[in-house]
């Protein structure tokens, strides 16, 4: 099936910001989280909210943030898939303006994870599929029902909890290069698994923090962009699906069909290949997640993400394409929004980044999940402004990088 | 022993034999079959899940395989930890979410595709649920 998409670098991110304070804010809401970012996306970008003539969240309704805000929108989405929701808002509000149902969209971020202040927490009634056919079963959240399917990957792909305390350890080196991360002191393989066990076979280390804050972008077209005192950052592809409510019912335990779709997708509508490139995030909530992500976005074949990883692929003092995004592991909060509005978006447009990593990063791909392996969405994006000159390549579920070693050099693209 | 009682309360109308009954198994699947719902969850289209239909063994205790579970180590109203959320893989083909029962609820003891078979646990009048245990012998 064809997937039609917006021709990439018509839309641009021209704000982008996270909330004032991370971690733990005891004295700020839920809907002053996501009013804080959102201010400070438009101080980013010079506008004000009269400005905004879309808007797009979750957790909170479009309602309330739009009334909040005093913003009088034209086009409103409420797609709430889980943590993935942002980004997904970034694939829509992108087919939005390019449509031109709206000409400047706000999408905003805020999660009382940590103080539990003012929360819209959704729960699931006893009456849903997983009220009924899960909850009798004794789940308590993520760190119960998120890694249900790891087991059977490790058996299938032999899989040691070594392997999978190594990405706790490799993830927590990204988060000591971020100055807002909550833990940078490096951890061991021993440090995981002597941590305290959650649900076997993950230890508290290996589990998702959850804390205060939250994240905000500002997407317009790419011709209006220029005037704007930012440097763009545009959209090359997106991705977005959704598989089930109920992680029981996973298709395959070994890989996750939303983020394949997703991922295919994103990377068939930017019209790159693997090689292309320079920045990679995926979301790593829980140790297993950039495995799965890795794999199901094309960058190594089934079975190989663990073995990669383990293997300090993708570790700091690696020139590695697949370079994790930095904190996700330390910074539950920020969810997706902060996938793109930064690390990922800082990184791609290179203004002033103080991870010199990123330094010379033009394409960053930034690849979310949402529920329990529920839903899912992917961004591509450029901070340069020129037109792609090649197509889509072919073969993106395998298109392997060599293991055991340094990942191969990007390669060239002609326009840029 | 007061227990709090585990939290299925909301079987649904599509679903409500599924999950109750004193006789469950044949009768759920008879009274899915009359719902046209032989499916699990009750839904109009999922051809892999005819849940109803694997339990209804003709007396013969429904068997599958640990398909993939982890250990809780954290107390949930109704459970005592550690114990074992497990997906089970019946012989039919449908999966679901259930608990390892009459098993210690160690990874030692709880080996991925041992042969397990139906256990149901009635909570109450409403609510009888399909949790498994190893296969003897």
């Amino acid at each position: 099936m064809t997937v039609r998409s917006i021709a990439p670098k018509t839309i641009a991110i021209v704000g982008a910001a996270e909330t004032t304070k991370l971690g733990v804010i005891p004295d700020m809401s839920q809907i002053q989280l996501h009013a804080d970012a959102a201010l400070n996306a438009m101080a980013d970008a010079g506008l004000k909210p009269s400005d905004i003539d879309g808007i797009a969240t979750a957790g909170e309704t479009p309602v309330t943030l739009a009334h909040y805000l005093g913003i009088t929108p034209n086009w409103v989405d409420g797609t709430s898939v889980g943590g993935c929701s942002f980004m997904v808002h970034v694939r829509h509000a992108t087919a939005a303006i390019a449509a031109g149902l709206c000409k400047t969209v706000l999408i905003t971020h805020g999660e009382s994870g940590r103080s539990g202040i003012g929360r819209t927490r959704v729960v699931p009634p006893p009456s849903s599929l997983f009220g009924q056919f899960e909850v009798p079963f004794g789940p308590m959240g993520p760190p119960t029902l998120f890694t249900m399917p790891v087991l059977r990957y490790m058996k299938t792909y032999g899989v040691t909890e070594e392997q999978l305390a190594m990405v706790a350890v490799v993830q927590r080196e990204w988060a000591a290069k971020n100055p807002r991360a909550t833990f940078k002191d490096p951890i061991t393989v021993d440090d995981v698994l002597n941590s305290r066990m959650i649900a076997y076979p993950f230890r508290l280390l290996m589990c998702c923090l959850v804390t205060d804050g939250g994240g905000a972008l500002i997407l317009t077209s790419a011709d209006r962009a220029k005037d704007f005192p930012t440097k763009p950052v545009y959209i090359l592809g997106t991705g977005e699906s959704v598989e089930t409510p109920m992680v029981s019912q996973m298709a395959d335990f070994t890989s996750s069909r939303a983020f394949r779709v997703s991922g295919s997708n994103a990377f068939k509508s930017a019209g790159i290949t693997h090689a292309d490139v320079d920045h990679l995030m995926i979301y790593d909530a829980f140790a297993h997640l950039p495995v799965f992500g890795l794999e199901d976005l094309g960058f190594l074949p089934a079975g190989e993400a663990a073995t990669f990883i383990a293997g300090r692929n993708t570790a700091t003092g690696r020139e590695a394409a697949a370079q994790h995004q930095w904190r996700r592991l330390e910074l539950h909060a920020f969810r997706h929004v902060r996938h793109v509005c930064a690390p990922g978006e800082r990184p791609a447009r290179c203004a002033a980044s103080p991870r010199p990593r990123c330094r010379g990063a033009k394409i960053s791909v930034c690849h979310g999940a949402g529920g329990m392996f529920a839903a899912s969405g992917t961004v591509i994006m450029s901070n340069e402004g020129q037109t792609l000159s090649h197509q889509a390549g072919e073969g993106l579920r395998y298109s392997p990088v060599k293991l055991g070693g340094r990942l191969p050099r990007k390669a060239p693209i002609a326009s840029l | 022993m007061a227990e709090p009682r585990r939290g299925a309360t909301g079987a649904d109308a599509g679903n409500a034999a599924l999950l109750g009954g004193h006789a469950p198994g044949r009768a759920a699947a008879a009274a899915l079959r009359r719902l046209r719902q032989d499916l699990f969850p009750a839904a109009p289209v999922l051809p892999r899940m005819r849940l109803a239909a694997c339990l209804d063994r003709q007396g013969e205790r429904s068997k599958g395989r640990l398909f993939s579970y982890v250990i809780h180590h954290r107390p949930v109203p109704g459970f005592t930890p550690p114990y074992a959320i497990a997906v089970v893989e019946l012989d039919e083909g449908p999966r679901l979410m259930t608990n390892i029962t009459n098993c210690p609820q160690t990874p030692e003891a709880l080996q991925l595709d041992m042969k397990l078979e139906v256990a149901f646990e009635t909570l109450d009048d409403e609510i009888t649920l399909p949790l498994f245990q190893p296969v003897k012998g």
